[in-house]
This record gives C-alpha cells, sequence and structure tokens, in this order.
C-alpha cells in the first residue's frame, strides 16, 4: 500500500452561503508516484478540488490533508511549496519578463539562494526542452512554449505533486500531446504524483486511474480501460468520448468481438491486425 | 505573431554605455540634468555638447535610431527658439521683422535654450536606447530602497513595473486581435468625423478592460500559488553589480564636471 499523499475527508464546498454546493461530502485519496486524472464537464467541481488542495480555497466542511498536514492558512505556504500548479491560461500565470525570470519567479518567493536558482534554472529548462529559449521574452513564444515554462517553474521548487489544471486546455492538439508527454515522463523520472483535471477524454489514457466528477460528487473511479467501457453513461453526464472509444463500439456492433478495450489508436490496430489470426 | 513589437526603444549591444550598471546611468544622468543649467559661456557649452556626443558615439547607437527618438521635440526645440528670439528684449536690435524686434541677446537666449533642451534629451534617450526596461526598474527598486523605513511600498511599486511591462506586448496584440474582429463586424476607426471615431473606440476598449481584469484575477491566483508572499524574505535572479567600468564612468563624469565649472569661472 502507498503513502496517501493527498486526502480528502468529507469534503464540502460552496462559494457562498446562498449558492448550492459545488462538492459534497467528497472523500479519496491520491498516493505517492500515482499519476491520477479528474474529468468532468463544466462545474461538475474538478477545478475547485485544485484550488483546494493548494489552499486557494478553503472547504466549509470536511478536512484536506497533504502528506499528512490539514490545509489551513497557517499551514498553506509550506503546503504550496509541495503542490505545484499549472493553470489553463499560458499568458496568465508567465509573470517574469523573460522565460529564465518566469522560471525564477517561485524561487525567488522562497529565498532560494541565487547560485542555487542558476543552476535550478538550467537542470528544468532543459528537463522541458526550452534552455535554449532563456532570455526570450513570453511574447515571442507559442502557448505551448509557455506552459513548458510554467512546469519547469513549478518543477524547479521541487514539489511532490504537480497539478495540471486545464492545463492543455488553450493549446492545439500538438502542443497537447507535447506538454502530456513531458509532464508524464518528468513525474515518472522525479518520482512525484500527478494530477490532470481535464474534460478531455483522449488526454488521461496514461493515467493508472481516473476519478469522474459529476455534480460535486465522484461518479466513477476505475482505470481508464474501465472507464471508457461505460462510453454511454459517460455521454449521458457531458463527456466526449474519444473517437477510437466510438470506432469500437461501432466495430461491435458489426459482429466483430474485440478482447479489449482499445485505449488509443495503437492498441486498436493490435486489436484488428491480430483479429484474423484469433478466429 | 508580431515579431517586430518592441517595448521602449532599447538597442541591443555590448558598448561601455551598455554595460554600465543602470543605477550608474540613472546617477549621472540626474546630475546632468542640473549641470546643464550652470553652462554660462560658449566654452563650458562645448564642454557638455562634447561630452554628450562622446557618449553617443561610444553607445554605438545607430543615429538614426537617436534622431528618431529626438522627432517629437524638434518641434519643441524650435518653437522655445522662436520664443526666445521674439520675447527677449536685450542687447542690440539685430533687425526688425514687421512688428517683432530681434535682440542680440534673443538669438543668445535661444541657441543656449535649444542646445540645453537638446543635451537633455540626447542624454536620457541614450538610457532607454542603451538599458532595458527591465534593467530600469531593477535600478529604479534599488536606488529607491531606503524609501523602505517610510513604508514606501517599494518592492510592490517595482513589480507592478515589471508586470505591466511584461503585459504591454500581451495586450497590444490583443488589442489588435478585438479591432479586427471589431472591424469585420462593420466598426470603422480610420474614416468619419473625429467625435465617430473617438465613438468607435469604445467597443474596442471596453472588451480590452474586461480581459485585462480577468488576467489580472488569474495572474493574482498565480503569483500565490506559486508561493508569492510579498517582497519580505525573497531572493532575486537579477542582480546588479558595480564594476570597474561604473567607477571609470563615474570618475569621467566627476572629471566633466570640474572642466566645466573651470570653464564657467575663466572661459
Amino acid at each position: 500500500m502507498r503513502k496517501a499523499l493527498i486526502e480528502f475527508r468529507n469534503v464540502s464546498f460552496r462559494y457562498s452561503d446562498t449558492n448550492p454546493w459545488v462538492l459534497k461530502d467528497l472523500s479519496f485519496s491520491i498516493y505517492e508516484n500515482e499519476f491520477v486524472a479528474i474529468i468532468g464537464h463544466n462545474g461538475s467541481g474538478k477545478s475547485t478540488i485544485a484550488k483546494l488542495v493548494n489552499g486557494l480555497l478553503f472547504p466549509q466542511e470536511g478536512e484536506i490533508l497533504i502528506n499528512g498536514v490539514t490545509v489551513n492558512e497557517e499551514t498553506i505556504w509550506d503546503i504550496r511549496r509541495e503542490v505545484g500548479m499549472v493553470f489553463q491560461n499560458p499568458d496568465n500565470q508567465f509573470v517574469g519578463a523573460t522565460v529564465q525570470d518566469d522560471v525564477a519567479f517561485g524561487m525567488e518567493n522562497r529565498g532560494i539562494p541565487r547560485e542555487e536558482m542558476i543552476k535550478r534554472i538550467e537542470d528544468n529548462l532543459a528537463a522541458v526542452g526550452m534552455l535554449d529559449y532563456r532570455l526570450t521574452e513570453p511574447h515571442r513564444l507559442s502557448g505551448g512554449q509557455k506552459q513548458r515554462v510554467a512546469i519547469a517553474g513549478v518543477l524547479a521548487i521541487y514539489p511532490k505533486v504537480l497539478i495540471l489544471d486545464e492545463a492543455t486546455a488553450m493549446l492545439d492538439p500538438r502542443g497537447r500531446k507535447e506538454i502530456m508527454q513531458t509532464v508524464a515522463s518528468l513525474s515518472e523520472q522525479q518520482g512525484l504524483s500527478l494530477i490532470t483535471i481535464t474534460h478531455d477524454l483522449a488526454e488521461v489514457v496514461q493515467a493508472e486511474r481516473i476519478i469522474v466528477m459529476n455534480q460535486g460528487e465522484i461518479w466513477a473511479e476505475a482505470t481508464p480501460r474501465e472507464i471508457f467501457s461505460k462510453r454511454n453513461q459517460l455521454k449521458e453526464i457531458g463527456l466526449d468520448v474519444p473517437f477510437v472509444a466510438i470506432l469500437a463500439d461501432e466495430l461491435k456492433r458489426a459482429g466483430i468481438e474485440l478482447t479489449k478495450e482499445p485505449l488509443n489508436h495503437e492498441e486498436l490496430l493490435e486489436e484488428l491486425w491480430t483479429l484474423h489470426s484469433k478466429t | 505573431m508580431n515579431n517586430s513589437l518592441i517595448i521602449g526603444q532599447y538597442v541591443p549591444g555590448n558598448s561601455f554605455i551598455h554595460r554600465l550598471d543602470p543605477r550608474t546611468k540613472i546617477t549621472i544622468i540626474f546630475f546632468f540634468v542640473f549641470i546643464v543649467f550652470f553652462a554660462n559661456n560658449v566654452p563650458s557649452y562645448g564642454v557638455l555638447v562634447l561630452f554628450a556626443l562622446t557618449c553617443m558615439f561610444t553607445s554605438k547607437i545607430p543615429i538614426r535610431f537617436i534622431m528618431k527618438g529626438l522627432t517629437p521635440v524638434w518641434f519643441l526645440i524650435i518653437f522655445t527658439f522662436i520664443l526666445h528670439l521674439i520675447v527677449t528684449r536685450e542687447g542690440t536690435v539685430l533687425f526688425e521683422l514687421g512688428i517683432f524686434e530681434i535682440y542680440s541677446g534673443g538669438l543668445i537666449q535661444g541657441f543656449a535654450i535649444s542646445i540645453r533642451f537638446f543635451l537633455l534629451i540626447l542624454v536620457t534617450s541614450l538610457l532607454t536606447l542603451t538599458t532595458t526596461p527591465i534593467e530600469i526598474t531593477d535600478a529604479i527598486e534599488d536606488m529607491l530602497h531606503p524609501l523602505k523605513r517610510f513604508k514606501f511600498p517599494v518592492h510592490e511599486l517595482a513589480l507592478m513595473m515589471s508586470i505591466s511591462l511584461r503585459f504591454i506586448p500581451t495586450l497590444m496584440q490583443e488589442t489588435d486581435k478585438i479591432s479586427k474582429a471589431q472591424a469585420s463586424r462593420g466598426v470603422d476607426f480610420r474614416t468619419g468625423p473625429l467625435k465617430e471615431r473617438i465613438k468607435a473606440i469604445v467597443p474596442l476598449l471596453v472588451p480590452l478592460f474586461i480581459s485585462a481584469f480577468k488576467r489580472a484575477e488569474e495572474l493574482a491566483m498565480a503569483m500565490e500559488a506559486r508561493g508569492y508572499q510579498g517582497g519580505d524574505n525573497r531572493s532575486k535572479l537579477r542582480e546588479l553589480q558595480i564594476t570597474k567600468l561604473d567607477i571609470f564612468g563615474y570618475i569621467i563624469f566627476v572629471l566633466v564636471i570640474a572642466v566645466l565649472f573651470v570653464t564657467r569661472t575663466y572661459g
């Protein structure tokens, strides 16, 4: 059993007393080195979860523990050291005048000495493949490049968990893929937990576990393969089913039996070209 | 994407002037502004002009960039020259021009003031031409540091300046996008009476302001998530350093002042 890094205990949250509950009596855990995807349609409460983890919001009821420490006014600054967050809009989270200034921002806030900062800037920009852009201004970068800089800036403070809050929503498909690959390989190398929050099902196939949110409650919690097999119900709660899953459905209807639920094009291809030898 | 977008008028380079600490440059310019008014005869003006031109040539900035910086002020220089020419009534009458009498004192006064103006603008534009806006911000933060004792928000001011500088190109790109979107819906920004054109700016400004507020909110949240807690206990990546070059620069400037006062008294 792995150690629980983030623990939600009966958490309820609403923005004000007159508003409806955004999260209702929510309990779940995320473990060390785990890759979890939280999905749900707009307004399902998924982004609120990210803000609660980081102490940008506080729950009205229940308790959130990060590495065994309860999130409250006194502990948020220590918790933000352990929880790195990348937001949706690439432009609105770029603070520095140049790439290296932006990567330094989080470290400056924590009073890390200059020599150490320079070393970490180099290491982390190299890790996201942006070292050549050290002195570039943000308006000369693409959205995907800005997001990679944001990731480098977050990783430079060595967090234990990285949260991507719709971080790829404003990118083109290629930028999206690049970011997800970068993040997945980095989190594996550095042994950090990864939480990606999205409404795009195609993005979550690499995750170990998916938490599906609907109307402030956990609708399902399972592996990607299990989730994808419930595609009709997913459609009902407003999520887009990936093309491969729809194609697999159509194939089944046409009488072609697949042995397992395909997650991506490669798996479907594998199923199809081995089909004849099986039957 | 508009790649020709440059904030301010910084021209990259590696000259002596470029490599000076921005604080040195600001300090020298600050005192230069004062000593310009101490010049009172031809040799002392000569010293100042020589100093300014030497700075200009050592900066290796192409003349056309400097001239471009001076264009908006040519009018002012010429205007003050003419004003002094007409208004001053000292010395002998040189000639009469309709109802105006041109005195020799007016001519001298006009020249003196124009040269002062020209020198001030030349030297200050050299600062912005050889220093990046962010360096200037760092210098201001550092130089205002003593005011912190009087609860003056120095760090916050510098942060505000650097964030504005960072967002100017972003907002310019956005303005461009909005104006194209509005033009495609039939808003005319270019023709028609002035009143109509000013009215046409409203549908440009409203979305721009709304998005700027939204950006501000998101940026504040992102900064907080990255552990920003104000200026205390922060370390800094960009460091200003006084080097031998700066000391050399100060010595030259002090010598210029000394020569100026000598020529002023004995010239």
